[in-house]
């Protein structure tokens, strides 16, 4: 048996055991060696991974690389790949190591830091590669105490608030979410997530303490997983946690957060939602795309009048994730394929927006927009990278936020072209709020004389962008191996889809 | 050839923008003067030896693949690909020349900062973005293009990032554009919805089964391929700077003035009308939206040489002429007079180019001074400057000699004179119902044109100098790349019309436009045109004399009119003055509304009414954990929250683990 995916999942924790045992705590020599520790397994990992690809066959749209080993209490450990899971835990261990770079100015519990890192990427990569259900919930809700540390321990000033809100937001979704999984695997007796993805939920509308429930048991499995992963992705309402954990946030954890934690809500709606209650989905589908486009225009708008520039991205974050949305729901072959380009994409592209506030930050510890201004006199090199970045994430064509934004419109406006075209006048608003960020931190004189002595990106942050623009750039104009990595999953997806609806 | 043509500016900008270090300033300059002139050159020898009858495809590589949906970069030749190659190339080649000199000096920036390899790698990145706009053979690559060239734009207004003006400009164009690039967007959905692939051959070979059908929209139900032209047109009225979509292109002025000439008058915002007639397929089906297409086009040409009337800054002006003659344009393109919309949009860059590039040559010579009453008498000190601006007025508003086409057989005349007169011609040849009116809005807009050309004409390089002596005294034409780059123009600006009349609107047209264009066949005007009465002919011709004459009164002989004028009518020349008040009433009405909607979303939204509710919800036990977060350090409140938020997951965890065994 193959056990390239334990691997890939454990490498991470394994180099966090060995910092946790072996590296003492304290002095400069060993807070060195962590970093370097950290960063030697996030690019073994890097390295594991890419022969997950090598070996993956996409002309197939079956689970590969399966492993399954008897686990304590009678549960099972089973892990596999398909081709929507391989790209995004490529992105998870191709965004660790810039992390783990990027952090290399943490100064206080450096080995701590690290070893919250390692960990969670280990709990994220195992969410992508999980079949079971049982397994896929200890991944998935287990990511939160990293995270949850990392906000807690070095974040800002109004960290416990931010914490706080982060996990009771949390806390609704996921005991909604294991209530559900109680009862699927009670009504289908197993765990295995291929088996579920063929059963068939009941969908016979019952009436309950004297409501009529339309889609009867589906629709309350589709919502319970729902608030979980709406929590996540975030979707509007359900997103204000998302801008008070990013400003609070280390640059690091802004980073996981935007680029790999928010993805697995989108994930979550492919892999449980859509397949598992087809007729529930279906039957929410308005509803999605209703609150997808109010997440798109509502949040934009909101993002125009930010005066944190974190405040900004994390609102602009919350947008993007809207098109996410309305393609996954549009539940045909462009829509979904878009929603996966525009969560690899949207991973590059605001890790390497939270990295560029995070230069900033290092140098001038404010995020507040009115404190800039002029950067481009000083910074040039910095200029050409923050405005890339913003053009990308305007969905300039030629960039990868193109892509993902044009497929998933394509798709959902054969669905409902009237909420697309809705959803269409977000490329307004975004320009509008980015460009206008641009023109207040990065253009004009500069007014503060505390820039006056503001430096270039250094080397090392260089080696942190040069790789995410010629991602964005590559993923942009040569998209093609995505697309065959993902097109033959996401083809069988619909046509199960198609089964079912007729 | 074509690859050459098309990537040796992206090659260019490469090695301007992140190679000057190396290579040094002067090399990477020159070189990308020589890679656009090579590009121009060939691009000349296409257009040239093109098999009009053919129309030649070359695929590069896969783009985008998803079910149905595939799309490739690639290229497709024919007549219109080939007349927009030659004018891109042709004049972003000179422009290229012209900055060299116009970019010697620039008192925006310190000894010390380098911003000519920038400019340079900027230039060809847009001439790059344009060539893939022109060239594609499918909506997706044109996108790409479209969205390209408007990026250049961005960062060209933007050079100067130092000023605030140029900043709010820069992002204005965007933004405007953006919206413009809604209704592109839209188009292209429903074309692929309707057709199902995004090739201009798929299609173009669908339309007139899609003219049969209906399409439901906001409720109502439109006629599928009116729908998807009127969408395409508001592509084209934000990148063309139409009536309602305009307000973005005066402003732009804050550009360096080549990238005035190259983007913003010659090429760029010439897109939306070589889009109009690249989908003249659609358009042909569409007459409701071909009709809106002329309103507008009229509209626009009216409005703008209304405000060009009153404007001082010598950009401006030229600005509002660009405007007014796409108007033109749109108007030709409307009446299904596509030849002669291309005709004058291959002969306007040739003449605004020029207008352009005089207006930087008397810019650069006068200390960077754009208002014209600083000037006057400049006559004597910028000839080279003088005749050209004057050949490039002769050619803009429309000088010739009226009837020659029926004597000759060819129109003899500037190049304005030969293009302009067609559009009129063929407007009141033609027969839609909004073509009547517009033959009369049209010819007083050529009345106009002649108006606020010669006044900016008489108040630069007539009368007595009225602005800062300093500046008069030294003002000398220094450079000898823009003498040369204005003398290349001017004779464009003169032969153009004579040269290709019998390519584009001649006996030779039909096999000229070949495959190119889609001529209905009940669409004879371009065959009507010629057989319209005498006196409808001469009217442009008056149109423009009395432009000129009054010119002359107003400004030459007594200025004292004019002046009267804007006094006694104080609220008509504001109301020009602040060009129809489009700003103020766009500024209340988009962005102090979406200042206002953002901030109540966020304030009252976001943080009462969502996180309002959260707290509602957890009210039973958030003042027992705040209560804890009072009395506790703030560290310590992590470990209650781990602890309530790890022992409910063990309970549920638990009872999972039970049920299942």
């Amino acid at each position: 048996m193959n056990h390239l995916l334990s691997l890939v999942i454990f490498s991470p924790i394994f180099g966090a055991l060995i910092m946790g045992i072996f590296l003492r705590s304290g002095s400069e020599d060993s807070e060195r060696n962590a970093k370097l520790l950290a960063l030697v397994t996030t690019i073994a990992t890097l390295i594991f991974s890419l022969f997950i690809l090598a070996q993956f066959d996409s002309t197939s749209s079956d689970f590969q690389l399966l492993e399954e080993h008897k686990w304590i209490l009678g549960l099972h450990y089973k892990v596999g790949v398909d081709g929507i899971s391989v790209p995004l835990i490529l992105l998870t261990t191709s965004i660790m190591p810039l992390v783990i770079i990027s952090s290399w100015s943490i100064k206080s519990k450096v080995k701590e830091y690290m070893i919250c890192f390692l960990l969670l990427e280990t709990l994220m990569i195992g969410v992508f590669c999980s079949l079971d259900l049982v397994l896929f919930y200890l991944f998935f809700e287990s990511g939160l105490i990293p995270m949850f540390l990392i906000i807690g321990i070095w974040g800002g000033s109004n960290r416990v608030y931010a914490a706080f809100k982060f996990f009771l937001y949390t806390l609704l979704g996921s005991i909604l979410m294991l209530f559900a999984m109680l009862y699927m695997w009670f009504e289908a007796g197993t765990t295995d997530l291929r088996t579920l993805m063929e059963f068939e939920f009941d969908h016979s509308s019952f009436s309950l303490l004297g409501f009529e429930i339309t889609g009867g048991i589906q629709t309350l499995l589709w919502l319970a997983f729902f608030a979980s992963f709406a929590v996540k992705l975030p979707m509007w309402p359900f997103h204000t946690w998302l801008p008070d954990a990013h400003v609070q946030a280390p640059t690091g954890g802004s980073v996981v957060l935007a680029a790999i934690l928010l993805k697995m809500g989108g994930y979550g709606f492919i892999r449980f939602n859509i397949p598992m209650f087809t007729e529930a989905s279906i039957l929410f589908q308005d509803l999605v795309f209703m609150l997808s486009i109010i997440a798109i225009i509502y949040t934009s708008l909101v993002a125009l009048m930010q005066t944190d520039v974190k405040k900004l991205i994390a609102y602009s974050s919350v947008a993007h994730m809207g098109f996410v949305t309305l393609g996954i729901f549009s539940m045909n072959q462009q829509g979904i394929d878009g929603a996966i380009f525009q969560m690899l994409s949207h991973g590059f592209i605001s890790a390497a927006l939270f990295l560029s506030v995070g230069v900033i930050y290092d140098r001038m510890h404010s995020r507040e927009i009115k404190f800039y201004g002029g950067l481009a006199n000083k910074m040039p090199r910095y200029t050409l990278f923050f405005v890339f970045f913003t053009m990308a994430n305007v969905g300039l064509p030629g960039t990868s936020g193109f892509i993902g934004e044009f497929l998933v419109l394509i798709g959902a406006y054969q669905i409902n072209s009237m909420a697309t075209a809705i959803a269409t006048l977000g490329i307004i608003l975004s320009a509008g709020y980015a460009l206008w960020l641009c023109r207040r931190m990065i253009f004009g004189e500069i007014t503060n004389q505390r820039l006056q002595e503001i430096s270039d990106v250094s080397f090392r942050e260089k080696i942190v962008f040069v790789p995410l623009i010629l991602a964005t750039l590559l993923m942009g104009i040569m998209p093609m191996p995505i697309f065959k990595l993902i097109s033959n999953t996401v083809a069988n997806l619909i046509a199960n889809l198609e089964i079912v609806s007729n | 050839m074509l690859q050459i043509i098309l990537f040796a500016p992206l090659l260019a900008s490469i090695l301007a923008g992140f190679f000057y270090k190396q290579l040094g300033e002067r090399f990477v300059i020159f070189s990308a003067i020589t890679l656009l002139f090579i590009s121009a050159m060939f691009s000349w020898i296409v257009f040239l030896g093109i098999n009009h009858a053919e129309i030649h495809e070359v695929i590069f590589f896969r783009w985008i693949e998803s079910g149905s949906l595939k799309v490739n970069w690639g290229m497709r030749l024919d007549t219109l690909t080939a007349i927009m190659l030659v004018v891109i190339n042709t004049i972003s080649a000179f422009v290229h020349l012209y900055s060299v000199g116009y970019m010697a000096h620039d008192p925006n920036w310190d000894a010390n900062e380098t911003f000519r390899p920038r400019f340079f790698s900027y230039l060809s990145l847009f001439t790059f973005a344009m060539l893939m706009l022109v060239t594609s053979n499918n909506l997706a690559q044109l996108f790409f293009g479209w969205e390209g060239v408007g990026l250049a734009s961005y960062l060209l207004i933007g050079f100067y990032y130092k000023k605030e003006s140029a900043n709010k400009a820069a992002m204005k164009a965007f933004i405007v554009n953006r919206v413009g690039d809604v209704g592109l967007a839209l188009a292209i959905f429903t074309s692929f919805m309707m057709v199902g692939s995004l090739k201009f051959s798929d299609l173009f070979a669908s339309i007139p089964r899609l003219s049969q059908t209906e399409i439901t929209f906001l409720f109502i139900e439109f006629n599928t391929i009116e729908f998807i032209a009127v969408l395409f047109f508001l592509g084209a009225m934000g990148k063309s700077a139409q009536l309602f979509l305009h307000t973005w292109l005066p402003d732009a002025m804050e550009g360096p003035t080549p990238v005035s000439a190259l983007i913003h008058a010659a090429t760029m915002v010439t897109a939306g009308v070589f889009l109009v007639c690249r989908l003249s397929p659609i358009m042909e089906y569409a007459p409701y939206a071909s009709n809106f297409v002329t309103i507008i086009g009229v509209s626009t040409a009216f409005f703008a040489g209304t405000v060009a009337l009153v404007q001082h800054d010598i950009k401006r002006v030229i600005a509002f002429s660009t405007c007014s003659q796409l108007g033109f344009m749109f108007a030709s393109a409307g009446i299904g007079l596509y030849q002669a919309a291309m005709f004058h949009l291959f002969t306007h860059a040739f003449f605004k180019a020029l207008l352009f590039l005089c207006a930087g040559s008397i810019i650069n010579s006068m200390h960077h001074e754009q208002d014209i009453r600083q000037y006057g008498g400049l006559r004597k000190k910028l000839p080279v400057a003088f005749w050209s601006m004057t050949i490039g007025t002769l050619a803009i508003t429309g000088v010739g000699i009226p009837f020659s086409y029926d004597v000759f057989h060819l129109p003899v005349g500037f190049s304005g004179f030969v293009s302009k007169d067609a559009i009129l011609e063929g407007m009141f040849a033609a027969k839609s119902y909004p073509s009547a009116v517009s033959f009369w809005f049209l010819t007083f807009a050529a009345f106009l044109t002649s108006l606020y050309s010669w006044r900016l004409i008489i108040l630069t390089f007539f009368g007595d100098p009225r602005g800062n002596p300093e500046n008069y005294k030294h003002a000398k034409e220094k450079s000898k790349t823009i003498n040369f780059t204005l003398a290349c123009l001017s004779f464009g600006s003169i032969f153009a019309g004579i040269i290709f009349f019998d390519l584009f609107l001649g006996d030779s047209s039909e096999n000229f436009f070949s495959n190119s264009l889609f001529i209905h066949p009940s669409n004879h005007i371009l065959h009507d045109l010629h057989y319209i009465p005498h006196w409808a002919k001469t009217t442009p011709f008056f149109a423009m004399g009395l432009g000129l004459f009054v010119s002359f009164v107003c400004f030459y002989f007594s200025p004292k009119i004019p002046s009267y004028l804007s006094v006694n009518q104080k609220i008509l020349h504001n109301f020009l003055q602040k060009k129809w008040y489009f700003d103020e009433v766009y500024d209340h009405l988009f962005v102090k509304s979406s200042r206002w909607l953002g901030s109540k979303f966020w304030r009252i939204g976001d943080e009462h009414v969502i996180d309002g509710f959260i707290n509602l919800i957890a009210l039973n036990f958030l003042p027992k954990l705040t209560t804890f977060a009072g009395r506790l350090q703030s560290g310590y409140i992590f470990h209650y929250a781990f602890a309530i938020f790890i022992g409910l997951t063990s309970i549920l965890t638990y009872f999972l683990i039970n049920l299942g065994t």
